[in-house]
């Protein structure tokens, strides 16, 4: 048994543990917001939040992941389902197309915005190009990532 | 569903609970002799895209479209309801089940028909032909940038018309005052001189009791109020708090996954499997052989995808087992030569007389160009879950075409249509690939051996080796140029015919024009990919056009809109694109500025494209598009889609090459299959012209003049011409 904190709720998944927090995520705890893009890194569609820090959930074996405070996009907003500035921003700006990429694309934002509030176009694309739109919404992410600096 | 009335064209009925449904329908039963076969079957009212008022006075859309991200639910249901005078707040929308009511009359229709005006009175024999031929052919589609120019002009805005008719008759009859002195706002019916008003839903049964009308009156483009308006979408909520539902995310009580493993060299069949070191490993349920693939089943996907890279599988040889990309090219190339001298052309357009026009021209200017094979790399992997149980097979997936999927379902795993029931999902991207009905049917022949709900998953490595290509083609050209330097002549040599037939027709004005093509068959399967051959012909067209400017000493700009003297909405997005763009105006060294325009899918859209090559690989920083699709009903929404197929185009231009090396895809994943990231997005303008035109399409028609445009920028700034994508082959140096 391995011990998972998500979204605040402790939780025991019986997995493998070299199996990809992602799988847990969504296979075990039934969280499927936490997308399967590339299962290498490469896209950023499962990126969660590992103790605030992004990772890519698709290479990072759960027993990584085991005892910390891991966020998913289903704990984005607060507990009274109030948006985060964040996914208000993305709503403002018509930013999803098919959004299937868009969880990782926001968890990326938040992060970046709570560590930087008020980034430039370098630190946009230094903290997003790990994350692949397929539907080319890139100015859009870039549109609401600044209205949500503002917010 | 409730019980339909047999009432004509436009159907009405009440369901339980009070709720009036409109549809446009189709009454069977008049026999012009040439469309007597194609209405097979009598009796049947039929209805193919509806609208319901319930007592709560909520208006609901109910829509024949995926959505796959082009915002096609809010589309729809903004035709209906602004036909409707509809409140906004109080309109949703259902998506269509895959059945054959929802067989989509208005997409075969225009196919077939292009959009012909026909009388009145055979309009219901028309409409009715048209969509026994749509149930015939499966027909529903999201594909071909076709559902606000056929579904939202010949169905949504017919029936929310015919809905708000029959409201303010039964109104009338009602209140016992004429209908023309009633009228309709935000979902309610007013008599001014009375003072009285109601919601639509206090007439819905008295609506109902009438024959609709058979041809209600449209809005003219005067009279919208919801049309032409950015409205938010509706399924853009639930994408941001991951909630949206896509086929990858459909959860069953006891289900199981499978990971599966397609041939290296596409058409080789199993061999042989040695499944002894995958078997044992843990959660592992089974191992499958289904001849053109393997598949293991276990508890969790993670597991399955680890058990199918353990397992050792021989496949058979097959003839292309030796084929590389060059001898590809090559064949191709043989068999245009072949073609040409056996006399042996397949013609496309022959207009005048291309090759002696060009033996008396002034000059003559020819040029080659290729491209290579590309995947559609949708962001979510291809999935679908299947079940069968008590004799029905249920399918769970996100498809561009749920009904042929059924029908393929149906006819391959020996069941009844009616114990297949396709439950379409949003779709993680499509782009043409998830109209192809391989994936479904690989589940269910999964689910076939298993007692129980199975959710198969690509890999990406399986999604890109195994996909349904864009082709890879080569196209020949030769222009004669007159004194002046306009082209007398155009004859274009190519190779893989598709559709749309006319993606090879050019909009120039050229008095002597020869285009034909080869066959060429191989391995690599094609597959439709966003807005098919316009992608690879807009960009040798107008590359070509643009080395004949060039050879003539002209402007590129200058020299196109000569060209299109004849054709105003390809001069006038020239225009609002060159204007955007500045052009003319000087650039600093290294950078240019490149121009294309194209036509696909009734919207005319040229790009400005500046591009910067002081770095070596060039940079792209400003795309200015102008966009002519007739008439935009959601700007923001149709903005979206421009910006979307430029990026798209552009990563295929840039970087879009998938090679065939010893008959296998050599790229796997996005590491050697690459994308435009969001440090390489260029900002994106967008133009929008309201021509009045027919409707256009939004969501293929951005991405044809991306290449070309980024090609002749980038000849503009350092005199090096790309004829073969993607550009990411090529060394750019600048003056």
């Amino acid at each position: 048994m391995i011990t998972l904190i998500v979204n605040g709720r402790r939780q025991e998944v019986d997995v493998d543990p070299a199996m990809p927090l992602l799988w847990a995520l969504r296979e075990q705890l039934k969280l499927t917001g936490t997308k399967f893009g590339c299962g290498i890194a490469q896209c950023g569609a499962c990126t969660v939040h590992v103790d605030g820090v992004p990772v890519r959930s698709c290479s990072t074996p759960v027993a990584a992941a085991e005892g910390a405070e891991i966020t998913t996009i289903e704990g984005v907003a607060d507990e009274d389902g109030v948006l985060h500035p964040v996914q208000e921003a993305w709503i403002e700006a018509q930013v999803p197309q098919c959004g299937y990429c868009q969880s990782g694309q926001i968890m990326a934002a938040v992060a970046l915005l709570r560590d930087n509030p008020d980034p430039t176009d370098a630190d946009i694309d230094a903290a997003m190009r790990g994350h692949i739109c397929r539907c080319g919404m890139y100015g859009r992410i870039r549109q609401a990532i600044k209205t949500a600096a503002k917010a | 569903m409730g019980k339909w009335t047999r009432r004509g064209f436009i159907t009405a009925g009440v369901l339980t609970g009070g709720v009036l449904a409109v549809g446009v329908g189709i009454r069977p039963g008049h026999r012009a002799p040439k469309l007597a076969d194609m209405m097979t079957e009598d009796g049947e009212t039929l209805v193919n895209v509806w609208v319901k008022i319930a007592p709560d006075n909520t208006v609901t859309a109910i829509v024949p479209h995926s959505e796959m991200g082009q915002g096609v639910f809010t589309s729809m249901a903004q035709m209906l309801a602004d036909e409707m005078d509809a409140d906004w707040d109080k309109v949703s929308f259902e998506q269509a089940p895959a059945h054959e009511e929802y067989a989509n009359y208005a997409l075969g229709r225009e196919y077939i028909m292009g959009g012909a005006n026909v009388p009145g009175f055979v309009q219901a024999t028309i409409d009715g032909a048209f969509l026994t031929l749509a149930k015939g052919m499966s027909l529903q589609i999201t594909g071909g940038s076709t559902a606000v120019r056929f579904t939202g002009e010949g169905g949504m805005r017919v029936a929310g018309a015919a809905a708000k008719e029959m409201i303010v008759r039964a109104a009338a009859r009602t209140w016992g005052v004429p209908a023309g002195e009633l009228r309709t706002e935000a979902s309610y019916v007013r008599h001014d001189a009375s003072g009285r008003s109601e919601p639509y839903a206090a007439f819905a049964v008295e609506a109902a009791k009438r024959a609709p009308p058979s041809q209600p009156k449209l809005k003219t483009r005067a009279e919208y109020k919801l049309m032409g308006q950015s409205l938010k979408r509706f399924d853009i909520p639930a994408k941001v708090d991951g909630t949206a539902e896509f086929g990858i995310d459909v959860d069953l009580p006891g289900m199981k996954y499978a990971a599966v493993m397609g041939p290296p060299v596409l058409g080789a069949t199993v061999a042989g499997v040695d499944a002894s070191a995958a078997g044992a490993m843990p959660g592992v349920v089974k191992v499958l052989n289904k001849e053109t693939f393997v598949a293991v089943v276990a508890d969790g996907y993670w597991q399955a995808q680890q058990a199918v890279n353990a397992l050792d599988v021989a496949w058979t040889a097959t003839e292309a087992d030796g084929l590389d990309q060059a001898a590809l090219f090559a064949r191709f190339r043989g068999d245009m030569d072949e073609a040409v001298a056996r006399g042996r052309e397949k013609k496309d357009v022959s207009v005048g007389d291309a090759r002696k026009a060009a033996e008396e021209a002034a000059r003559v200017y020819e040029a080659e160009y290729t491209v290579p094979y590309l995947a559609h790399a949708a962001m979510e992997p291809l999935n679908a879950t299947a079940w069968i149980h008590d004799g029905q097979l249920e399918l769970w997936s996100g498809l561009q075409n749920p009904l042929a999927v059924r029908d393929e379902l149906a006819n391959e795993l020996g069941f009844k249509k009616r114990d297949v029931t396709v439950h379409n999902t949003l779709l993680g991207g499509g782009f043409g690939r998830r109209s192809n009905p391989d994936y479904p049917l690989m589940a269910a022949r999964i689910a076939e051996e298993f007692d129980g709900p199975v959710k198969m998953i690509w890999s990406r490595e399986e999604d890109t080796t195994q996909d349904w290509y864009r082709p890879a083609v080569v196209s020949r050209f030769k222009a004669g140029l007159g004194e002046d330097g306009m082209p007398v002549s155009w004859e274009n040599q190519f190779v893989h015919k598709n559709e749309p037939v006319e993606a090879t027709h050019i909009p120039y004005k050229i008095d002597h024009q020869f285009i034909h093509y080869a066959d060429s068959p191989n391995h690599v399967r094609f597959g439709p990919w966003r807005a098919v051959d316009h992608t690879q012909h807009g960009f040798f067209i107008e590359s070509f056009i643009d080395e004949l400017a060039h050879e003539a000493g002209m402007d590129g700009y200058e020299y196109r809109r000569r060209l299109v003297a004849h054709a105003p909405r390809y001069a006038k997005v020239l225009d609002v694109a060159a204007e955007a763009a500045g052009w003319g105006r000087e650039l600093p060294r290294g950078h240019g500025l490149g121009i294309a325009v194209t036509d696909s899918f009734g919207t005319v859209v040229a790009q400005a494209v500046e591009v910067d090559c002081t770095g070596g690989q060039p940079r792209v920083l400003n795309v200015f598009a102008a966009a002519d699709p007739g008439y935009v009903v959601n700007p923001d929404g149709f903005t979206a889609q421009m910006e979307s197929g430029i990026i798209y185009g552009l990563t295929a231009a840039l970087y879009g090459e998938i090679s065939i090396e010893r008959g296998r895809v050599m790229q796997s994943n996005f590491h050697d299959y690459r994308m435009v990231r969001m440090d390489e997005a260029p900002a994106i303008t967008v133009e929008l012209i309201n021509s009045d035109a027919r409707l256009g399409g939004g969501g293929e028609p951005g991405t044809p003049p991306i290449a070309p445009a980024l090609a002749d920028a980038i000849f503009q700034a350092t005199g090096q011409r790309i004829r073969d994508l993607p550009i990411a082959n090529h060394e750019i140096g600048y003056i």
